[in-house]
């Protein structure tokens, strides 16, 4: 039985609303409900777009990769976890790009989600960053519903089975409740983590990070990716990249426009790819990232893009 | 007529101003804080000329109109007064009488608040300026009521999918200041239920000082002895009890022109109106003007046992200088060793600082405080920028900044830090203690600098990679360097540190953070480089 037909099954009973928000139900939900593209259900196992605007690199990653169809179902309840972690513009590239967001939106509530939400747990105040990274209205004007993560109540505990230091963790209900979700980060420079792509995104779906940066920062990044509650689908947005002063960024100088997104299941191919292509600008070696290397030891992805169905578009 | 327009434009204000102190959702724009100037204290700190001006010129003519409206203190005593109307069977509404000025009360106040800035007693300052007390009450008293009815909402809109409400975080900001301000609120309640504005006609040096100027206003409200029948109903609804109708006389010193007089006589025996030909410009009590016999009987009849009208002798204004010289020397004396005291105790704390622990030996004032004796000098502890600063990281001291800095506000980093790109605080400031900021001089203000010590730091003791101090530093004044193997750890350059307390406040070391900021007796301007943005051309994948 399927969440759904759960549901459905328990609003007949008349209790759809106490189930949704119980503890126990998510916990149990969340195994029966292993994301459909973690077993890859794309035809290539990355899409890798340069040359266009947001919007557009998106649109053709996605129909390459077969169509949002095959990540969300119709009534499903989607969400969209950018980067909105600071008060900055959308041109200092510390934040995913707005135009992103809303084209993702727009795509899941086409494909038929009967819900998109979008939040990240912000560093900076969490209402300059909705505002001021443009997501906000950005993802509102596209139809999400666009929900705060600034205060312990909406996050609720669950366990990492695989995770070798971070063990538990209070994870966002948007996530939680959600049917699919779509971790949409921005390809960033980080002074602690080394790169901060899709898996150090994953720190914005949980409430307690200080335990991250005191118990092994790079594990601890490796351990939240071996969620059982993975995304369905990780975007990356490489449209501009910051090289230096990552995650904040001082000045237009540590930004570079480089055009480019990446489409995977994968979180530890997307992130390996990333690095790669972030390479380009800054010497940066796998190696330093700890995390890749981490997490695939955890089995959750590979760093062998060689291996991989990749298919790259330059448009 | 006029006491309706009164209350209509005072409840309005008394509303503004409260919500403007509530409102954390910024539901009323930051331009609001006009509000908060028009207010004396501030005005006169502020060195508003304008607005001073304007409040002198508008009491000389219509009396002490700031009082019954601009005032929030002064009106939250008439909602008092309201509430103890309904509340009260009717025979005991018209209740007040006419009583004597506690002039030495009055003016001792007005003196030892003068004295008190004087003397660097600060805190006295901001305990006597009705602003600041009202202020106070709202932050610690109302506000937290405020958010937790807002959270009520939140749980209530959110569990039907609404978005429009947010949680926000309640914190106890001081309990040193909940104190006060749970003190002021039971003082100035008790008086105003018992005495309507006796407050305001004897502790507050506002008041105090308004009615040496509203005693020669231009218009007052003054007897027509043709009409007045001497039934006393206008004493009786004189919530500054100063209206003698025996004599026919108003202490238009304590009248805060609420018009109640006006509307309680049925003879139109009073008016709110110019001097006439011949008639005194200012009243006189104890100089009855021309009565017939029939209504001298009248009055007598009238006269309660209580209220002698030889006591009631405006005495002439008994300025500061008119205070005995000792006591005047005592005051000051008092206020000297306050000051001693206090520079002393920063002086101790700072060389207990010299040890290596990570705790803030000064506090740190907010942006665009200045230096420390300017900024202790002007705030009045009203707790605006405390109420407004969206991080709540403004709160109240204790004696951090001395007896005489009580109650100042400074920077906490327990829950929040200071936005990079947020002014707020420094352009609510009313008396300008925290003088307006632009965005960029903000971000060249320093206004504490931050010290790293090492050995508490994660990478150091247990060789992991962390970084968060760095992450959240908006100049990089802390960023990372190379160190064993691919970690990298924590490097300081205090030279471009502006103090917000970012690094401070998410460093997750334990027990001690191994970085924090520490404060400045002045805040700094800083010099920020940038790199040049170089060409960077991207044009294939890279794998
Ligand atoms: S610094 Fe704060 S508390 Fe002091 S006067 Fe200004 S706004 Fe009021
Ligand atoms: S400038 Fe800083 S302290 Fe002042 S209101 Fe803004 S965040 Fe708060
Ligand atoms: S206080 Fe810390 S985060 Fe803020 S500027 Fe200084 S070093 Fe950077
Ligand atoms: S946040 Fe604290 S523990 Fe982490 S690197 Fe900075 S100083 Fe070290």
């Amino acid at each position: 039985m399927d969440r759904r037909n759960f549901l459905r099954a328990a609003i007949l009973a008349g209790a759809a609303f106490t189930v949704k928000r119980s503890g126990a139900m998510t916990v149990l939900s969340q195994n029966m409900n292993a994301a459909p593209a973690a077993s890859g259900a794309g035809r290539f196992d990355m899409v890798a777009v340069m040359g266009g605007e947001p919007a557009a690199m998106f649109r053709k990653a996605i129909t390459e990769m077969g169509g949002m169809g095959l990540y969300v179902k119709k009534g499903q309840k989607v969400c969209i976890k950018p980067n909105i972690g600071w008060d900055k513009a959308p041109d200092m590239a510390a934040n995913t790009n707005p135009l992103l967001v809303a084209e993702i939106v727009r795509q899941c509530l086409a494909a038929g989600a009967s819900e998109v939400t979008v939040f990240d747990h912000t560093c900076d105040d969490w209402r300059k960053c909705y505002a001021n990274s443009g997501i906000e209205d950005a993802a509102k004007k596209a139809g999400a519903k666009v929900v705060p993560a600034d205060q312990e109540s909406y996050y609720r505990s669950v366990t990492i089975p695989k995770g070798k230091v971070l063990k538990t963790t209070k994870i966002h209900e948007a996530i939680l409740n959600a049917d699919v979700w779509i971790n949409v980060p921005i390809l960033k420079n980080h002074g602690g983590a080394k790169m901060s792509i899709s898996m150090k995104n994953l720190m914005g779906i949980v409430w307690d990070r200080g335990f991250f940066h005191k118990n092994d920062l790079q594990q601890c990044i490796a351990d939240i990716s071996s969620l059982d509650r993975r995304p369905a689908l990780n975007v990356v947005d490489a449209y501009r990249m910051m090289k230096t002063n990552g995650p904040r960024g001082r000045s237009e100088a540590d930004v570079v426009s480089s055009k480019a997104l990446f489409l995977s299941h994968d979180m530890v191919a997307v992130d390996t790819a990333a690095t790669n292509f972030f390479n380009q600008v800054r010497e940066m070696p796998l190696s330093d990232v700890g995390h890749l290397a981490r997490a695939e030891a955890l089995g959750i992805g590979t760093m062998k893009l060689d291996k991989l169905k990749i298919r790259r578009v330059k448009i | 007529m006029l006491r309706k327009i009164r209350i209509v434009v005072s409840a309005v204000l008394l509303t503004l101003i409260t919500l403007f102190f509530l409102d954390f959702a910024e539901v009323l724009s930051i331009d609001w804080h006009i509000l908060e100037h028009l207010q004396l204290v501030p005005a006169v700190l502020a060195l508003n000329g304008i607005i001073i001006v304007a409040l002198v010129v508008l009491t000389l003519l219509f009396g002490r109109i700031y009082c019954s409206s601009l005032c929030p203190l002064g009106v939250y005593q008439d909602v008092v007064s309201r509430l103890r109307k309904w509340t009260m069977k009717r025979k005991n509404q018209k209740r007040y009488k006419f009583l004597p000025p506690l002039n030495w009360l009055r003016y001792g106040f007005l003196v030892v608040m003068v004295g008190a800035f004087v003397a660097g007693l600060h805190v006295l300052v901001g305990l006597l300026d009705p602003y600041s007390a009202f202020g106070r009450m709202t932050v610690h008293l109302l506000k937290p009521l405020y958010q937790a009815g807002n959270n009520l909402l939140f749980s209530i809109f959110t569990s039907f999918g609404n978005h429009t409400f947010y949680k926000v975080g309640i914190y106890l900001l001081s309990v040193s200041s909940l104190i006060v301000a749970l003190v002021t609120l039971a003082t100035v309640s008790i008086l105003a239920w018992r005495n309507g504005r006796i407050y305001c006609n004897t502790v507050c040096p506002v008041g105090t000082t308004l009615g040496l100027l509203s005693r020669f206003s231009l218009y007052q409200i003054r007897f027509d002895s043709s009409a007045c029948t001497l039934c006393g109903s206008c004493s009786r609804n004189c919530k500054s009890s100063c209206i003698d109708f025996k004599y026919m006389t108003v202490d238009s010193s304590r009248c805060v022109t609420c018009f109640n007089c006006i509307d309680s006589c049925k003879e139109s025996g009073l008016k709110y109106r110019l001097p006439r030909k011949g008639e005194r410009w200012v009243q006189r009590a104890g100089e009855a003007p021309a009565v017939s016999a029939r209504k001298k009987k009248a009055a007598e009849a009238a006269v309660s046992p209580m209220a002698t009208p030889t006591m009631a002798t405006v005495q002439s204004a008994a300025t500061p200088t008119n205070e005995p010289p000792a006591r005047r020397r005592f005051l000051i004396a008092m206020g000297v060793t306050g000051v001693a005291v206090a520079r002393l105790s920063a002086e101790i704390t700072l060389k207990l600082g010299a040890k290596k622990d990570v705790k803030r030996t000064r506090p740190i004032m907010p942006p665009g405080a200045g230096n420390f004796d300017r900024f202790t000098e002007l705030c009045t502890s009203c707790h605006l920028c405390v109420a407004k600063c969206p991080a709540q990281v403004i709160k109240p001291s204790f004696l951090d900044y001395g007896i005489g800095g009580m109650m100042q506000p400074m920077m906490n980093f327990d829950h929040q830090f200071c936005n990079y790109d947020c002014t707020i605080c420094s352009e609510v400031c009313p008396t300008h203690a925290l003088a307006p900021l632009t965005k960029e001089e903000k971000h060249h203000n320093q206004m504490g600098v931050v010290q790293l010590y090492l050995e508490n730091c994660i990478v150091y003791t247990d060789e992991t990679s962390c970084g968060a101090c760095s992450e959240h530093c908006p100049t990089q004044a802390v960023h990372m360097v190379p160190y064993k193997d691919s970690l990298t750890i924590p490097e300081i350059d205090q030279a471009i540190c502006v103090g917000c307390g970012g690094c401070e406040y998410v460093c997750p070391a334990k027990p001690w953070k191994a970085i924090f900021v520490e404060g400045l007796t002045a805040h700094q301007t800083i010099e920020l480089e940038f790199e040049e943005v170089e060409e960077h051309v991207v044009d294939d994948f890279g794998f």
